[in-house]
């Protein structure tokens, strides 16, 4: 069994560096916008962030492919906008707009896009990982070929018994499924030695009897290289394969929470190192700053467009909704009339 | 040759899995022991990779189908004991039942939950759990009381784009009988006139139709003309069924294996009362299970649960008013 610590032996490529980049500069940029646009009261529902964890996240979502499936939570953003989901989705979503992928039925952090391979959450933590696991398993009775499946955690959701029951049989099975775990140090304010007494969530791997692989999640060069290596090997049929990151919530768990309860030491340690700024000199170093930039400014008046537009479309209308939470006409009609 | 309720299950599901290759059945010890009850026998063998025995894992068990079923497969999962899935509620009632909602994609899907009383089951496998999942928008409940719907509504469910919960009894499994399985159905949702009548209505669903008709064999001797009304689906429940047999009797008894509180048979007296109160000539009233875990020992069982004596007492009351 490999158990391995990720070092950045292996260099991004120029292209994969431009779409992790990219995704994280992308998520960012709108989550600050989101962050702000909360605050001046326009947001419908919550606003949940991956300030800090961008680089872990943005890894998976790069490393999938068409065919995939992706299971993100809710500090996603950079891996949903890695993977393709368009990023007017996530506007549409938080501003109530009717176009929304969920059609203002379901908002902001669940929303999915089937079609696309996006499962929309659900917010019971650990319930994603063998719902990934059950469409992994229809892929392979399907016959399809070299297909992964990726879901997020963060060290909270490994409490859940659902955490374990999922990863557990996506073990039986040996089934092409990848865990990203994000141990931020804190589920909500409840600190990792309220969570968990084991020394390292990486350990239970073993337990497991799946790969394990730790990663400093602040390193956006080590995450792509140790999460693309964790699904290379769920793709090459090496079974399910956990992934811990280390790296701090740089928010509270919502934007109606200040996360003062964050540790200040942990903070100002290396865990509290900002995966943007350790991007920067990462670009700087390669001579790439200019790029970035340039991407960061192409990310901003994205977000600004989309915003701009979404805040024109139509709200869902009560009036128009059918209703219906069965897709069978007969089932449909006959709970309609009471 | 005679064909019992559990042979009709299995009988339902190997037709499935032969005529549809989206279905597979996934639970705990289906596959070549069969099934706890027997229910898979020989399907694994029939249908290699298909039929797969789960760990004893109910959440990832219904997460898992959620997962296949959005991906385009119907899968057939089987819960040991209704009573267990419990531990899978979240992802059937959260998961499952809100997907179609959320997305407009389709989750299909069927639970089969082996489901209340027999003698000596006690609190943990003796469970009827109908109205919890019943409360929850976006679910089909189905609760046949027959070897014909066992399999005519099972093979519906399966064919369904929702996820459907199957209640199955247990108490029916081997003694219920039929001469062989059904042609043609009545649509599952769909409630049955099982015996006709004119001095009173008894809606009941799952075993109690049985004990329903019986009681109204035994009123039969005294003079009274019961109409027993097999729901079939609890949900969605149909109401006009219900509501012109209390038309044609003008008095209602709603029976259920379930608790007091709350559940179908409250539903069905709720209906009634405000859909049908110019048709009623006395109170509607309801018979259920007492408001206790399930009891172990066959003598206190026997008088926790509605029973046929107990179902004549309630229509006798219900007669003189």
């Amino acid at each position: 069994m490999f158990v391995g610590l990720g070092k950045a032996s292996l260099k991004p490529d120029q292209d994969s560096m431009e779409r992790m980049s990219r995704a994280m500069l992308r998520a960012r940029v709108l989550e600050d916008k989101l962050a702000s646009l909360y605050r001046a009261g326009r947001i419908v529902g919550g606003v949940y962030l991956g300030k800090g964890q961008e680089g872990l996240s943005a890894a998976g979502g790069v490393a999938l492919r068409k065919g995939d499936v992706l299971a993100p939570l809710i500090r996603d953003m950079a891996g949903r906008l890695g993977f393709g989901e368009p990023l007017v989705d996530a506007v549409r979503a938080y501003l109530g707009s009717k176009l929304g992928p969920m059609k203002g039925r379901d908002g902001n952090i669940h929303r999915g896009d089937l079609s696309r391979g996006i499962l929309p959450m659900i917010s019971h933590l650990g319930a994603m990982v063998s719902a990934t696991a059950g469409v992994l398993l229809a892929k392979r009775m399907k016959k399809e070929k070299r297909f992964v499946g990726l879901t997020s955690a963060g060290d909270g959701a490994t409490s859940t018994g659902s955490f374990h029951e999922g990863l557990n049989v996506a073990a039986v099975e040996k089934l092409p499924l990848v865990v990203v775990v994000a141990d931020n140090g804190y589920a909500y304010s409840t600190p990792n030695e309220r969570q968990f007494a084991c020394t390292d969530l990486l350990d239970r791997a073993k337990g497991y009897g799946v790969e394990g692989h730790g990663v400093d999640g602040t390193d956006p060069e080590a995450c792509w290289e140790v999460v693309g290596r964790a699904v290379q090997r769920a793709r090459e049929g090496a079974g399910p394969q956990l992934v811990v990151g280390r790296l701090l919530r740089l928010c509270g768990h919502g934007e109606h929470d200040d996360g003062l309860y964050i540790d200040k030491k942990m903070r100002s340690s290396d865990r509290g190192r900002d995966c943007m700024e350790v991007l920067r000199d990462k670009m700087r170093s390669r001579g790439l700053e200019q790029d970035l930039d340039r991407w960061e400014k192409e990310a901003q008046e994205e977000v600004e467009d989309a915003v701009k537009n979404v805040a024109e479309e139509p709200l869902p209308d009560p009036f128009e909704e059918d209703w219906r939470a069965t897709a069978m006409m007969g089932a449909s009609e006959a709970v309609q009339k009471g | 040759m005679s064909v019992t309720y559990l042979d009709a299950i299995r009988a339902a599901q190997e037709k499935a899995l032969q005529d549809d290759p989206a279905v597979f059945i996934y639970g705990q010890d289906v596959g070549k022991f069969g099934g706890a009850f027997k229910a898979t026998k020989n399907l694994a063998e029939k249908f290699p990779g298909r039929v797969i025995d789960s760990p004893i894992s109910e959440d990832a068990m219904v997460g898992l189908a959620v997962g296949a079923a959005m991906e385009g497969m119907r899968p057939v999962v089987e819960m040991q004991f209704a009573d267990f899935s419990t531990v899978g509620l979240n992802q059937m009632l959260n998961h499952a039942a809100t997907t179609y909602w959320r997305t407009g994609k389709p989750c299909p899907m069927v639970l089969r939950l082996p489901s209340g009383g027999t003698p000596g089951s006690g609190p943990f496998h003796s469970q009827s759990m109908e109205a919890i999942y019943a409360h929850y928008p976006g679910l089909v409940v189905m609760t046949p009381a027959t070897v014909e719907d066992a399999y005519s509504m099972l093979l519906e469910a399966i064919a369904m784009p929702d996820p459907v919960v199957f209640c199955e009894h247990k108490l029916l499994y081997y003694h219920l009988k039929a001469k062989s399985l059904p042609a043609e159905a009545v649509p599952a949702f769909k409630a049955h006139v099982a015996r006709a009548g004119r001095d009173v209505t008894c809606v009941a669903y799952s075993a109690m139709v049985h004990e329903a008709l019986a009681a109204a064999e035994e009123l039969a001797g005294e003079g009274y003309e019961t109409e027993v009304v097999d729901l079939r689906t609890v949900k969605p429940m149909d109401t006009d069924t219900i509501l012109a047999s209390v038309a044609r009797t003008g008095r209602l008894l709603a029976v259920g294996e379930s608790w007091p509180w709350g559940g179908v048979s409250a539903e069905v007296v709720s209906r009634v009362a405000s859909e049908g109160f110019e048709l009623l000539d006395a109170p509607p009233r309801r018979l259920n299970a007492k408001d206790t875990p399930i009891p172990y020992h066959p003598n206190l069982w026997a008088a926790h649960r509605p029973t046929a004596v107990r179902i004549a007492e309630a229509l006798r009351e219900v007669l003189r008013y």
